[in-house]
């Protein structure tokens, strides 16, 4: 049912593109395979949206090349707009038009049109498909452009920031109905500076700062790897010696802060360092374990935490 | 799956051009200034008994007789470079030429759109005030009913290409209200409402008659009277038609 029989939906290489010499994006290379959630995250102003926008053929590339399903953006743009839904930051629609009117128009877009009522019900605002666009308040705004992107039935959807402005609940129903569309085999670009929404939906994340991807792996892998790995946090019932811990293949570090031991480590930290000190008669209370997040992930890599603006 | 092109493109302008029209009719501005505002001028004007005397200063004809072409200018006018200009700019400033360039229907369809809606109100604001002004005021009716369409039709295309223009190279809708009111009045000034043309100096003339607006009054006053509008009116508006055109064309902004 696909004209491309390879499994990868894009690959990116090489790209790069300066606005008035300063590199929004540097030197920027991946692939994007059919049917997964593609995660790109990083601080504003890394490069993201621009990446994206060469994607979707919004923007010429000073360098590299860009394939999606075998189309070139330049080249083939009527081509890739058939089958690539785009939601873009900061769009906007007239204000004295109903919401099922915009929604009508652009389902004559396409030849094979999702439902606009089922659309609008599975993100939460198929009580306002009657109401003026004005009304709307500005996650809804913001739930009717990702319905947009989502009424070709596209291949690919592209969601730049998709849940600024929602509110939890309509957070966690836009990220649910997200996944339902790629387990229908929609290939998923999210642009996102929200650790919490790559780590629970993406298959795979581009951490990308200054123009560059500077890690790219699924989200805990990525964060493991970067980090060095999870951690656990005790109370030992008495003192030990800190060998004892330090000879286990999953533990790299061993640390006191206090009353407190902190473990750092990969794999099954929990379980090892558990066993081996109730093998010697030692208990471990107040356990506290932490996996590796994103977040420590960036501020490894980076030194700062990806909502600190950028400083050049 | 067959989402290989668009299911007719046909439908996707008309619906396009449904919604365009839904704002026309829920936001009247095109209708209150381009219908309204002539359709009142020609109320009061018809309604002074001085302004309805024929006068040997003006030709023979009267104030009134001379104002009709002016109001048939003006809903064009208005429409052209008032409304379609501030339309297309806050389409560009909200992001919604930008949206429809990631679609598989090209930004200029909504363009296309807008100039259809805005002549379809010229064009019901034309038959209006012509009606109104025959039935209602007793002007003649044009002498030379095809030369009065071509200088219509020549009006409209030179004005709509100058709208245009403006909605293509100006970013700001407050901007472009200024551009648009000023040019409003000069134009109107030109054309000959507070002096008519026939009153005026012959400098004043002379430029009158290189400016769009004075060449259309012209052109639409000779076609009143029977006559087929001059070479040199047909050649101003044409070739304000094509530069304004091109201009438009070659300095759009879709973002």
């Amino acid at each position: 049912m696909t004209q491309n029989p390879s499994p990868i939906a894009i690959t990116v290489s090489h790209l790069r593109k300066t606005y008035s010499n300063v590199n929004a994006v540097e030197d920027v290379s991946f692939v994007v395979n059919e049917g997964e959630i593609f995660g790109m995250l990083g601080p504003n102003g890394a490069g993201k949206t621009t990446t994206v926008e060469c994607i979707i053929g919004l923007r010429h590339p000073d360098g590299g090349a860009i394939s999606v399903l075998g189309l070139d953006p330049q080249v083939d743009r009527d081509a890739l707009h058939l089958v690539v839904g785009v939601q873009l930051q900061f769009s906007t629609f007239p204000d004295k038009l109903k919401v099922s009117e915009i929604l009508d128009m652009y389902r004559s877009f396409y030849s094979n049109p999702a439902n606009p009522e089922e659309l609008a019900r599975a993100l939460g605002f198929g009580e306002k498909l009657g109401s003026y666009y004005k009304t709307l308040s500005g996650g809804q705004k913001q739930r009717v452009s990702v319905a947009l992107a989502l009424i070709g039935q596209p291949k690919i959807a592209v969601l730049d920031e998709m849940t600024t402005g929602l509110d939890p609940q309509a957070r966690l129903d836009t990220w649910e109905l997200i996944e339902k569309i790629r387990d229908r085999g929609t290939t998923i670009i999210l642009v996102t500076h929200s650790m919490e929404e790559a780590e629970r939906l993406c298959d795979r994340v581009a951490l990308i700062d200054h123009g560059r991807i500077i890690a790219l792996d699924a989200p805990y892998g990525l964060a493991e790897k970067v980090t060095g790995g999870k951690q656990v946090r005790f109370v030992p019932s008495k003192a030990f010696d800190d060998q004892l811990l330090k000879a286990l293949p999953e533990v790299k570090t061993v640390e006191h802060q206090g009353k407190h031991v902190k473990v750092v480590g990969s794999g099954q930290l929990i379980n090892a360092v558990i066993l081996t000190l109730a093998k010697n008669g030692i208990a471990a209370l107040e356990i506290h374990s932490e996996g590796a997040t994103l977040e420590d992930a960036f501020v490894k890599l980076t030194g700062r935490h990806i909502h600190e603006e950028s400083k050049d | 799956m067959n989402n290989t092109r668009i299911k007719t493109p046909q439908a996707a302008f008309g619906k396009l051009l449904l919604n365009e029209s839904r704002l026309a009719w829920r936001i009247p501005i095109g209708a209150g200034m381009g219908l309204g505002l002539p359709l009142l001028l020609l109320i009061v004007f018809g309604s002074i008994p001085a302004m309805r005397q024929v006068s040997s200063d003006l030709g023979g004809s009267s104030y009134f007789a001379l104002s009709f072409p002016i109001l048939i200018v003006t809903t064009v006018l208005a429409l052209s470079i008032i409304v379609m200009p501030r339309s297309l700019i806050q389409y560009r400033e909200t992001g919604i030429l930008r949206r429809l360039s990631v679609t598989p229907v090209p930004p200029s369809s909504l363009l296309a759109a807008q100039i259809v809606i805005n002549l379809a109100i010229v064009v019901a604001g034309l038959i209006i005030l012509t009606v109104a002004g025959v039935t209602a005021f007793g002007l003649e009716l044009p002498k030379n009913f095809p030369a009065f369409l071509l200088a219509e039709l020549l009006t409209v295309t030179s004005l709509f290409a100058l709208g245009l223009c403006i909605g293509a190279m100006v970013k700001n809708d407050g901007v472009a209200q200024g551009i648009g009111g000023f040019l409003f009045f000069a134009l109107m000034f030109f054309g000959g409402i507070w002096i008519p043309r026939p009153l005026m100096p012959a400098m004043l003339l002379n430029i009158s008659n290189w400016i769009p607006l004075g060449s259309s009054v012209d052109a639409i006053q000779r076609a009143m009277q029977g006559l087929f509008p001059s070479l040199q009116s047909i050649l101003v508006l044409t070739a304000y038609t094509l530069v304004f055109g091109y201009l438009a064309v070659r300095f759009f902004k879709w973002e």
